[in-house]
Order: C-alpha cells, then sequence, then structure tokens
C-alpha cells in the first residue's frame, strides 16, 4: 500500500501570504490610517511644491515685509483677495476694505522646475496683480510668502527622511546580518565599531562630520551631506538590533535545513534570516523617519546646514527665533507646526505597523 | 455526593456568528479519592474542560454558554469571585505541562511555596512547613532546596515543586494537565510513581490530561476519551484498554507503537484532528471512521450507556474493525 | 561497532566538545562534551534508531554528521568518501547524498514562502531542473510522492496542520534524491494518530526508494518499530547497540532496561515490572568518573563502575553493550 492517499484540505479557500494579512489588520487602525493619510497628502505636497507654491521661494517683496497670512474670501460665487496695507514705517497691516481682486486658477506665474526636470511657470493658483497678493501665510522679514516656502522646504525635510532610512537601514541590515550570522571575529569587530560610533555625543558627531565637508559647497551638496551625516550616525543602532535578531533566526530549523541542502551563507542571510526582521525593520523605519526631520532642523539651526535662499523647515525656523519676531508675527512658525504635524502623523502609522505586526503568527 | 460533577458543560469561543464550541456537553463525575484521566489529541477540548473547574478559563474571548460545575456541592459556574478564590488552591489545585514555565524565574522556590501557603493556610507559612512538603514529593536535601531558583533545578525538581506548591493547601481535588509530556520518560516515571504515592497517602482524586494511554493504564480508575469537544467513550481504565468500544479509542490505540509490539504496518487514522469551529456535521468522528455509515453525519450520536458502568458515543459501536 | 565493507555511512570515534567560556576573558574552563567518541555505521537502505534522554547529545549527533556543527574528533565516511574536513563547494555536491528532517513543524518551514519555494530551493541549489516546467512538475511529484495534493504548492505553512508540515520537509529532503535521511525526532511534536501516518510514510518511502534512516527519538516504542537496528545512548556514550528486537527483548545494560521498564505500558495485560531510576538526567558538562550512568545504576559496584570506563563490546553476536556487567537484570 502506497503513501499517495492524497488527503485533508486545508482551511481558508484562498491563500493569503502574510503581508495581504498584516495589511487588513492596518487598515482597521482608524488613526494609524489617518496617519497614512495625512503622510500621503504632505508627500504629494512636496511633489508638487512648485505647481501648489503660488510664489517662488526667492521671491521678495519688498513692499509686504512681516505681511499677516491673507484668506481668500468668497464674494458672490468667486473666491476673492482683499489687498492690506500698512502705515509706512512699521509692520502693522489694514486691510482695506472693498479693494478686491479675483483668485486666478491655473495662472502663468514665477518660473520654476517640476519635479526638478521640466521648467514650466504654471501654478494652480495665483493673485491678479501684484498689488493683491495672496500670502496664506504672511511673509517673513524679507517678504517672501511663507507658504510657498513651507512647501519648497517640505520637499527638503521630508525626503531626508525618505532617503536617510533607505540608507541606513540598508546598511544597518547588512551590517547587522553578517555579524549575527558569522559571529567570531567579525561579529566582535563589527559590534566594538558600532559602539564607538554610537558613543560619540550627538552634537559634536554632527559638527565634526560638518567640517569634514568645505565651508562653502552648493546647496545640492549641503543636502546630501546632511543625510549622509546622518544615516552614519544612527545605522549603528539598527546593526546592533539586526544582529541580535539574526543571532535567534539562525538557529531556527528552517535556516538549518537551508543549510543541509548546501545553500550559500549569502542566500541564506538574504532570504531566510532578514526576511524575519522585516515586521521589525518596517515599523522602526517608520518612526525613525521623524528623527531625520529634526535633524535636518537641527543643523540647519545651527547654521551649518541648509543655507540662505533656499527654503527648509529648519531654516525657516532659526529665523524666526527671535522672540519679538514669534510674538508680533506668530506665522513665521508655521514650519513648527508642520513638523509636529509630520512626526505626529509618522508615530500614528509607526504605532499602527507595530499593532498589526503584532498579532502575526 | 460526587467531590466533582460536571454536567453538560458548554463553553464558546467568540461571540454571535463567530462563535466557536470547544467544549460540547461534557458530563463527568469524578468521587474522591479516585484518578481520573481525560484523554484526548489537541483541540478536543480536554485542557478547557480541566481549567473550567475552577473558572479560570478567560471570559472573554470564552463564553459558557451551558451546564454546571459542582464541586464539593456548590457551581462553580455561578460562584462569586471571593468564594472562587477560596475554592482554588482549597479544594482543587492544579499542575501543568511545562514546570518551567509555570514557576516564576525571579523568586526562589521556597518563597513561591510559601507564597501559596499563605493563602491558604497562613498559620503555616513557614520554613518549616515548606521542608516538609519538598519531602513529601521527594525532593532530597530540601533545606538547601528552597533557597534555589527555578532554573538551578532540573525539569523532573521543577514538576515536583509544582506539586508541593499544588498540595500545600490540601486540595482535594488535583488537576494534572499533562504533568509529563514535557519530561524524559524515566522521570516521567518518577513522578507518576510520585503522584500515585500521594493519592494513596493523601486521598487525593486527581483528574490527570494526557494524551498517552500508557500512562492511562498505569495511573487511572476511570478514563473519559475526548473527541472534538465531546466525550466519546467513558469507563473504567482496565475495561477500556483491553476492550476499546469506540471507534476513535481503538483507531487511537491501534496507532501507536507498542514495545515488542506488531511490527507491521501501523493502522492509521486517516485526516486530522478538526479544529474548533470546524467540526464536520453529526458524528465528529464519522468523516475518518473506518465503520461509519451515511446516517452517521445525520445526527450528533448521544453518549450511551451500553453496558453497565461503560458509555460510548457510537450507535455501531458493536461492529467489529479489523 | 563493525561495518560492513559496503556501508553507506560510517562514523568514527566522533567527538563534539563544545568550550564553556567564562570569566572575564572568555577563558575556557570547561567543555560540554555532547558527543564523547562514538563510532557506527549504517548499511544502505537500512534504519538505525539511536535513543536517549534530554542532554544524551543524539541530537548533537545528528547535526555533526549533517556538518551543522563541526566535529571536535573523529571522522564520517559516506559512500566510503572521507566527508569530514569537507567545506564549500566540494561539500556542497556531496549533500545531495544525505538530508534531514527536523523536529519542529512549526519552526522547519520558512514562514514567508509557499511550499513550492520550500521544495523548489532544492532543486534550485543543485540545478536538478532546466526549466520552469520541469521544475513545476518535480516539485508537484514530490509532493504527491509524501502525500499532499499538488495545488497545495502556492500555499504558506501557516495554513497546514503540524503532520501535513512535516510531509512538506519530508519533501524538501527527497527533492535532492538523498540515499540518507536523518530523522531528528520528526514525529515528537505531532499529534498520536498523526504520528503513525508520518511513520508509515517514512517506512514506505524507504521501501520505494531504498533510502536509509539515522532515527533520533526519543520514543522507544516508535524507534523500535521502525528501526532494524537500535542505539541505546547516554551522556554521549552509546551504551548499548543491537537488533531492535533482540534489544527490546533481552536489554543487556542496565540504562536500557530501565529505559524499557518506563515505558508506560497501554496494555494492562503485559505490565511489565517498573524500575524507577533515582536522580535526574546528569548534565552532560559534569559527567561522573568512570561509567557515566554509574550514579543512577541499581547494580553499580563502589570502585569498579566508578572508576572504569566500560567500553563498548560485543557481548552476543551483534549486541554490544558497554556495562561491566552487562547482562545482569536489575529487576528484583
Amino acid at each position: 500500500m502506497s503513501a499517495t492517499v492524497t488527503i485533508e484540505s486545508i482551511e481558508s479557500p484562498e491563500s493569503l501570504p502574510q503581508w495581504r494579512l498584516f495589511w487588513q489588520r492596518l487598515k482597521r487602525r482608524r488613526i494609524a490610517m489617518a496617519g497614512g493619510v495625512v503622510l500621503v497628502i504632505l508627500y504629494a505636497g512636496a511633489l508638487l511644491a512648485g505647481f501648489i507654491a503660488p510664489y517662488h521661494f526667492d521671491r521678495v517683496d519688498n513692499q509686504n515685509f512681516f505681511h499677516p497670512p491673507v484668506w481668500p474670501h468668497f464674494s458672490g460665487l468667486r473666491l476673492v483677495v482683499t489687498r492690506y496695507e500698512s502705515m509706512p514705517g512699521s509692520f502693522v497691516y489694514q486691510a482695506v476694505p472693498n479693494d478686491t481682486a479675483p483668485v486666478h486658477w491655473f495662472v502663468r506665474g514665477d518660473k520654476y522646475d517640476l519635479f526638478c526636470l521640466i521648467p514650466t511657470t504654471i501654478h494652480l493658483f495665483g493673485a491678479a496683480d501684484d498689488n493683491h497678493p495672496i500670502y496664506l501665510m504672511g511673509t517673513d522679514q524679507f517678504g517672501r510668502d511663507v507658504f510657498s516656502r513651507l512647501l519648497y522646504g517640505s520637499q527638503v525635510s521630508l525626503s531626508i527622511g525618505l532617503a536617510g532610512i533607505i540608507i541606513s537601514f540598508a546598511l544597518g541590515l547588512l551590517i547587522g546580518g553578517i555579524s549575527g550570522y558569522f559571529g567570531g571575529w567579525t561579529d566582535t569587530l563589527l559590534m566594538r565599531w558600532c559602539e564607538l560610533i554610537m558613543s560619540i555625543p550627538t552634537l559634536y558627531l554632527i559638527i565634526a562630520l560638518r567640517s569634514v565637508f568645505r565651508p562653502n559647497i552648493s546647496s545640492v551638496q549641503i543636502y546630501g551631506m546632511i543625510i549622509i551625516i546622518y544615516s552614519f550616525i544612527r545605522w549603528a543602532g539598527t546593526a546592533r538590533i539586526i544582529r541580535g535578531m539574526t543571532l535567534s533566526l539562525r538557529e531556527r530549523q528552517y535556516v538549518l535545513a537551508a543549510k543541509s541542502l548546501g545553500q550559500s551563507n549569502l542566500k541564506i542571510i538574504l532570504r531566510h534570516i532578514l526576511p524575519g526582521t522585516f515586521s521589525y525593520v518596517i515599523i522602526a523605519a517608520t518612526l525613525s523617519v521623524p528623527y531625520y526631520i529634526l535633524g535636518e532642523v537641527t543643523i540647519s539651526y545651527l547654521g551649518v546646514g541648509i543655507q540662505e535662499p533656499s527654503a527648509s523647515w529648519g531654516l525657516m525656523l532659526s529665523a524666526a527665533q527671535n522672540t519679538e519676531y514669534m510674538h508680533s508675527f506668530p506665522w513665521l512658525l508655521a514650519p513648527g507646526a508642520a513638523i509636529f504635524i509630520t512626526v505626529l502623523a509618522f508615530n500614528f502609522l509607526g504605532d499602527g505597523l507595530r499593532d498589526a505586526a503584532d498579532t502575526k503568527s | 455526593m460526587s467531590l466533582l460533577e460536571i454536567k453538560d458543560l458548554k463553553l464558546d469561543f467568540g461571540r454571535g456568528a463567530e462563535a466557536a464550541r470547544a467544549v460540547d456537553g461534557v458530563s463527568l463525575t469524578i468521587e474522591a479519592g479516585e484518578t481520573v484521566c481525560l484523554v484526548g489529541e489537541s483541540g478536543c477540548g480536554k485542557s478547557v474542560t480541566a481549567q473550567s473547574i475552577a473558572r479560570l478559563v478567560p471570559v472573554p474571548p470564552a463564553n459558557y454558554v451551558g451546564g454546571e460545575i459542582w464541586l464539593n456541592g456548590r457551581d462553580v459556574l455561578k460562584m462569586p469571585v471571593g468564594e472562587l478564590r477560596e475554592i482554588r488552591g482549597g479544594v482543587v489545585s492544579y499542575i501543568f505541562q511545562e514546570p518551567g514555565a509555570a514557576l516564576n524565574p525571579v523568586f526562589r522556590v521556597g518563597n513561591q511555596i510559601k507564597e501559596s501557603l499563605k493563602l491558604h493556610k497562613p498559620e503555616k507559612a513557614n520554613n518549616a512547613e515548606v521542608i516538609r512538603l519538598l519531602k513529601l514529593v521527594g525532593i532530597p536535601a530540601p533545606e538547601s532546596r528552597i533557597r534555589n531558583y527555578p532554573f538551578e533545578m532540573s525539569g523532573g525538581m521543577q514538576q515536583r515543586v509544582m506539586i508541593a506548591m499544588a498540595l500545600a493547601s490540601e486540595p482535594k481535588l488535583l488537576v494534572a494537565d499533562e504533568p509529563t509530556t514535557a519530561l524524559d520518560v524515566t522521570i516521567q516515571a518518577q513522578i507518576l510513581d510520585l503522584l500515585r504515592d500521594l493519592k494513596n497517602r493523601l486521598g487525593m482524586a486527581i483528574l490527570l490530561i494526557t494524551h498517552n494511554l500508557g500512562i492511562v493504564g498505569d495511573m487511572a480508575d476511570r478514563v473519559a476519551v475526548m473527541y472534538a469537544g465531546q466525550i466519546v467513550e467513558l469507563a473504567a481504565a482496565g475495561e477500556l484498554l483491553r476492550r476499546p468500544l469506540h471507534p476513535y479509542t481503538k483507531a487511537l490505540m491501534n496507532s501507536v507503537p507498542k514495545l515488542s509490539g506488531n511490527m507491521d504496518r501501523l493502522v492509521t487514522i486517516p485526516g486530522n484532528v478538526p479544529r474548533i469551529g470546524n467540526f464536520p456535521p453529526g458524528c465528529r468522528f464519522a468523516p475518518r471512521c473506518p465503520v461509519a455509515r451515511p446516517d452517521c453525519s445525520a445526527a450528533v450520536p448521544a453518549l450511551v450507556e451500553v453496558e453497565p458502568q461503560r458509555w460510548v458515543r457510537c450507535p455501531y459501536w458493536n461492529d467489529a474493525i479489523k | 561497532m563493525q561495518s560492513n565493507n559496503v556501508s553507506l555511512l560510517e562514523v568514527k570515534n566522533l567527538k563534539v566538545h563544545f568550550p564553556v567560556k567564562t570569566g572575564m576573558f572568555s577563558r575556557v574552563h570547561e567543555t560540554v562534551k555532547a558527543v564523547d567518541d562514538v563510532s557506527f555505521s549504517i548499511a544502505p537502505g537500512e534504519t538505525l534508531g539511536l535513543v536517549g534522554e534530554s542532554g544524551c547529545g543524539k541530537t548533537t549527533l545528528g547535526r555533526a554528521i549533517m556538518r551543522l556543527v563541526e566535529p571536535t574528533a573523529g571522522s564520517v565516511f559516506l559512500d566510503g568518501e572521507d566527508i569530514t574536513g569537507m567545506k564549500g563547494a566540494t561539500l556542497r555536491v556531496r549533500r545531495r547524498k544525505f538530508q534531514m528532517i527536523f523536529q519542529d513543524p512549526y519552526g522547519s518551514l520558512n514562514p514567508r514562502m509557499t511550499v513550492e519555494q520550500i521544495v523548489g530551493e532544492a532543486l534550485d541549489i543543485h540545478k536538478l531542473v532546466d526549466s520552469s516546467s520541469a521544475r513545476k512538475k518535480r516539485i508537484e511529484e514530490l509532493l504527491q510522492a509524501v502525500g499532499l495534493d499538488a495545488l497545495y504548492a502556492q500555499r504558506y505553512p501557516h495554513e497546514f496542520s503540524g503532520g501535513q508540515r512535516q510531509r512538506i520537509g519530508i519533501a524538501r529532503a527527497l527533492a535532492v534524491e538523498p540515499k540518507l535521511i536523518i530523522c531528528d525526532e520528526p514525529v515528537s511534536a505531532l499529534d498520536v494518530s498523526v504520528q503513525a501516518q508520518i511513520i508509515n510514510l517514512l517506512s514506505d518511502l524507504q521501501q520505494q526508494r531504498g533510502i536509509a534512516y539515522l532515527f533520533i527519538a526519543h520514543d522507544l516504542a516508535v524507534v523500535e518499530h521502525i528501526s532494524s537496528r537500535v542505539m541505546v545512548m547516554y551522556l554521549g556514550k552509546i551504551v548499548e547497540a543491537a537488533e531492535a528486537e533482540k534489544m527490546i527483548r533481552e536489554p543487556l545494560h542496565p540504562y536500557t532496561q530501565a529505559l524499557i521498564s518506563a515505558v508506560p505500558e497501554v496494555n494492562p495485560e503485559t505490565k511489565r515490572q517498573r524500575v524507577v531510576l533515582p536522580g535526574d538526567v546528569p548534565s552532560p558538562i559534569h559527567p561522573p568518573e568512570g561509567c557515566p550512568f554509574h550514579p543512577r545504576c541499581p547494580i553499580a559496584l563502589e570502585g569498579k563502575c566508578s572508576q572504569e570506563v566500560p567500553p563498548l563490546v560485543e557481548k552476543a553476536p551483534g549486541h554490544f553493550a558497554a556495562c561491566h556487567f552487562a547482562g545482569k537484570k536489575i529487576a528484583g
């Protein structure tokens, strides 16, 4: 009698890979999904910054320093903006009643590069003329539109987070995986190196690393430098955790089975061990992004990051550190609100991811 | 009056449309001083039934939907919490499968036993009593052992400590849930001997849960076989092992290799044990049963006393199996 | 143990010692002698059972043969070839001849891979198929050979029961067409009714394909049922080896006798006299002087047994025991 009695059926009619089950669980967590939606909006805004922003980040309005926020209102069926006027010599503005101009959509305005590639001049909305500007969040001390700068700044601040986690987690996974899998001297050396990096106080490390680069470099290069510096600082912590997880994963019987089959070490690490860390990695990466954003804020605040006239949230905040400004012109703190919302959204999403991963078999 | 009487116990996991019945109409009595074995494979509901005796099953996700459990004359399912705490340890004690997991790793063994004493016999919560208990369960040099942490002891020793903790409050019923499954066979023999010895000395009743029919032969006065949430056979141990009546019991006994036994192919039970929530209609064993007939899946057969003191849940038990 | 000239696997004086590093500078204080001078052989197509309790070294022995753990001393011959020192590509080629199935059905399959990927990995490593249709066909054949519907190839391990997962593990091992499979407690974690299915499956595969097994388990009845010869291990050493039936009928070593008497007997008619061993299963870090079993042995003689290690010698044709008083009954 042979053993080919093909037997029982198995439970679910349809096979669901684990990530599908994970996604289903995640969808049920409202707050996490809300955070996710907010992030999608923010990143979409960053992607289309030039298009959505009515003005270029560099545009200076000599007539309207510290202009307060102006919101369009409905007059009949049209959106219009009111003109404001200031007393000569002061920065207090009054609205001029009945002096309104309509808001135009898809106007031609300042030149910019869409997606950093396509030069164009079309903006989503814009002012009818220069006397009736649309400053949704007011202007700063140079008469530049805060809303526009906020959008351009989000390109820098938000993308630094993504680039940063990609680099530091890739490094952390690789080093941690190798260290935990091979053990012995490899492990010892790599981990001592990680600990060395982690033990240097962050602030001094930032300044030291900054001084490695020449003082006068272009803003693109500064941008790249910030990513490199922060990735360099943070990969070590990740590597240690991945190494710990690897130590336990390599004893799993399916890893032993792969070894028995003669699978190469590299493929074992990539196929069997590292995927076992993914639930941790996704959550940790999501919760790490705020560090990069705040890191950029710190480094620009110290004056060694993004330079004028470029826009970044950190730079905009450092320009607002004057207490008198904060008191009289509170709209200058808009980047602070933006950072707060972004960090909160990432945290909500990360918490939701963690909860969704928890009940995994 | 029996020490323990479970009457038609019904327990669900989950509510409403998602409710899955884990225990379906289980009735069992245990008299004072007797040893009853509850035998079955994983998922049959034996652990949940046993834990219900002291209402240890967390409600939610569990849900008692029917039946009564009379322990020492009181219905456990309707007791207020204060009374419940008294009977836990006071009337019924438990020992579990993994002694290492049941002992707190950061407290010394002596203190853990004392904690059990403080709850039920506070006047005896002292080292002398702990040492007496450790001697009772056969731990050599107990005076030094009371200062040990659990990780300093072997599996067999840990299980003995668990038994000591369970006995500290002098319960009338000891529920042992697979107490030797995680132990080596020579240690298993020691622990089973110990349980038998304690039963004789203390006059305790034991409800022993196992999947090992050999242990049944060694230890039990009576045995109940469970399948898919129901008792399918109930009889005196010797009788059942000599002459099993239910097809599942017979198949189970035939599928276990025995020492110096037949070297031929083992008779297997095809298919898998059905999981909770997915029980087949009618007789739950029918899809795998060698003598099933079409009408077996029509209705759930009743547990019937077919001979004196022998209950079987199968109308065709008399059909011979090869 | 004698080996005949055509043995498939031959293990000679194998030792696996693990250093125990303690102290501030990880000085090596002690060694765990997990496997201590073990020799045996397996002929093609036969099943050798290896039985023992926890800590006796049987799992380590299995893994050392599989080269998942490096032997400290001794040699392993496969098909007459010394594979002990082999590494890398040379070893990989030989790996087709010997495979392993593991104890934990829930841990031995990668939860993120489909059945097809799990079984297919074996085929890919050794390039056993040259087209994706051939690969698919081969995987279907393997699944059917272990009693699983080929439709299940796209499913994930968590959808299967314990017994089915073990079948997948067996299919994976079969993929490279091994001559020897080391079975490390393959049924211990399964339900009783499912154990029988897997045991029968292994027997059938042996009959169909002539695979030899090293069957490691702690359940004496299961081991005796499936094996032609059995070895009993205690604290890293083989203490008795013989034909399965013979060993159960006439055990020579006191430990074997105690093991047999400790097995709970289902049939109340055939009750054996129970001999209960005192004390605990010993730790391999501090093995006793002399015979490793003497502290628990009911017939140990102070002086001889506590000082002289008994060698494993042939006491009857084909029946080996390591005891100064082999054959003496321990039951009263």
